[in-house]
């Protein structure tokens, strides 16, 4: 019978993963501010225009407004101050 | 998700080939039924119409239309799991359940903790003798690496890496090297989808110590404290920082060959310029491992010879502008460019930086820039605002030249070079892990 060997475990520690809420949902879109976050990869701004021009075509009755981050990757405080300030909802893309 | 944090119900908009990934840095955050949806990749270069038809489309993940997913995402009440988000600790033994060599040879593989080259099993024994290549005890935390900058930090103790250590073939003589690239925070499997790799120099007493090979075939495969070494790098960085598993923690388009192992050592003896480290600051008598993170292109040249100018320029112009050079000479150009009157490093990074140009269009063209550099140009950033201002068809400099990097290494039997992409991105003392 093979020999059996004890190893050692190859991976680090995970960090403790803690529960998050997600915010409350809206009952509807009508009249309310959504922004639509264009995350600056490439082409992305072309695919909110699309996605701005899908709303005021089917749903005219929400507002409908594109934000940019300062800088990609970054969390841009200021900007989500801006969303959080007078938003009732965004859509982030199109990327990671 | 910090905008769902701050109360704004939000749907993130990914491309299809990401949806593990985004799904897996959702449930990380604690936050497993974040809403996404998903349409088609790829959206670079697509056309208006193409996007708009990704839009009205169905969202290839879920089968269910685009749209809906977004509108239900903004509008769906929240059930309990949602409230409360998802709380768990995750664990990883120190031992792994007893097998036989064939079955934990397997068991490696099959959970995508090998390089797929032959690994030396990290039996107690073995990791024991490793860890006396250090005097750190090994529950020292050497740091923290992850495979993005939106995935989370995992942490690791000098006996995880010394498990990774003997996994690579490494000697315990070279452990302190290898703990020293670990504690850079650099790490080697970047989920990026640019592929990148690192190359890591290595200077100071250690190369001689441990017999680093900066003479013929210094860049490999030749040498084995420099191949080990360097495959150290690459395993433990995939499994101290949670993995690196094409499609969910790793998304690199091709894969870089330089990610299985790039460690040389400089051939400070026989360059006719300060060793790399001592130009950052360190002594000639320390021992340092350098980072950089790259590995995308890699140009060649001789010389210098009567045209090199021209070979040079040519070689700056076509590299990608996001990843400056890291120029790797061989001692033989190295005295060659001296001779030419550029007796340090510093002067021949200097003609690089003021030879290193593009038409503005070109440099704005290329997407990476475009997305990354941008929006600090808008903002008024330098030098990227006054490179965003040139006309399109004037030349710009893409390079400062705090971006370059100049290395001696090679066995004198040609006067070559090597420009391969590489930004410097850690250096760290060696000896502090001995």
């Amino acid at each position: 019978m093979a020999e059996r060997l004890t190893v050692h475990d190859p991976r680090g520690y995970p960090p403790k993963v803690v529960g998050r809420r997600l915010a409350p949902r809206l009952e509807g879109l009508d009249g309310r501010t959504i922004y639509l976050v264009d995350c600056l990869f490439d082409n992305s701004d072309v695919f909110m225009a699309q996605l701005s021009q899908w709303f005021a075509e089917h749903l005219p009755a929400a507002h409908v407004r594109t934000i940019q981050p300062r800088e990609t990757w970054a969390d841009d405080a200021e900007m989500r101050a801006r969303i959080t300030a007078d938003g009732h909802a965004a859509v982030l893309g199109v990327g990671l | 998700m910090a905008l769902e944090q701050d109360g704004v119900p939000t749907v993130s908009v990914h491309t299809d080939v990401f949806a593990r990934l985004a799904r897996a840095t959702a449930r990380a955050n604690g936050m497993p039924k974040l809403r996404q949806a998903f349409v088609p990749q790829p959206v670079v270069d697509r056309s208006p119409a193409d996007l708009r038809a990704y839009i009205d489309g169905t969202d290839p993940v879920s089968k269910r239309p685009v749209m809906r997913e977004v509108i239900e995402g903004l509008t769906r009440a929240l059930d309990e799991e949602d409230v409360q988000g998802l709380s768990f600790e995750r664990t990883t033994p120190r031992l792994i359940e007893p097998d036989t060599e064939e079955g934990l040879q397997r068991l490696f593989e099959e959970n995508r903790w090998t390089d797929f080259l032959p690994i030396a099993l990290p039996t107690e024994a073995r990791v024991e003798a490793m860890l006396k290549g250090t005097s750190h005890p090994p529950d020292t935390v050497v740091g923290r690496l992850r495979p993005a900058a939106f995935r989370e930090f995992w942490e690791f103790t000098v006996e995880k890496v010394a498990v990774n250590a003997v996994m690579a073939g490494a000697r315990p003589e070279y452990f302190p090297v290898i703990l020293a690239l670990a504690a850079s925070g650099v790490t080697a499997r970047s989920s990026s989808t640019n592929s990148f790799a690192t190359m890591s120099v290595v200077n100071g007493p250690i190369r001689g110590e441990i017999g680093m090979n900066s003479g013929i075939g210094a860049m490999g495969p030749y040498n084995h404290a420099n191949a080990t070494i360097g495959r150290a790098y690459g395993l433990l960085s995939q499994n101290l920082q949670g993995g690196s598993v094409p499609g969910d923690t790793y998304m690199g388009s091709l894969g870089n060959w330089y990610a299985y192992t790039a460690v040389i050592a400089e051939a400070e003896e026989r360059s006719p310029w300060q060793p790399l480290h001592v130009q950052k600051g360190f002594k000639p008598t320390d021992s340092v491992a350098t980072v950089f993170f790259g590995g995308w292109y890699t140009h060649a040249g001789y010389g210098p010879r009567a045209t090199w100018q021209e070979k040079m320029r040519r070689s700056l112009s076509a590299v990608e502008q996001y990843s400056p050079p890291l120029l790797v000479l061989d001692p033989i150009a190295a005295r060659g460019f001296a001779r030419l009157g550029f007796d340090t490093k510093e002067k021949l990074i200097a003609w690089c930086t003021d030879n290193a140009r593009l038409p503005a269009r070109e440099y704005w063209d290329n997407q990476w820039i475009q997305y990354l550099m941008r929006p600090r140009a808008v903002a008024g950033v330098e030098p990227f605002a006054s490179r965003f201002k040139a006309k399109p068809d004037e030349p710009i400099p893409i390079f400062e030249a705090e971006d370059i990097n100049v290395v001696v290494a090679g066995g004198e039997t040609q006067g070559a070079w090597k420009m391969i992409s590489g930004a410097l991105r850690g250096i760290v003392s060696i000896d502090a892990w001995r």
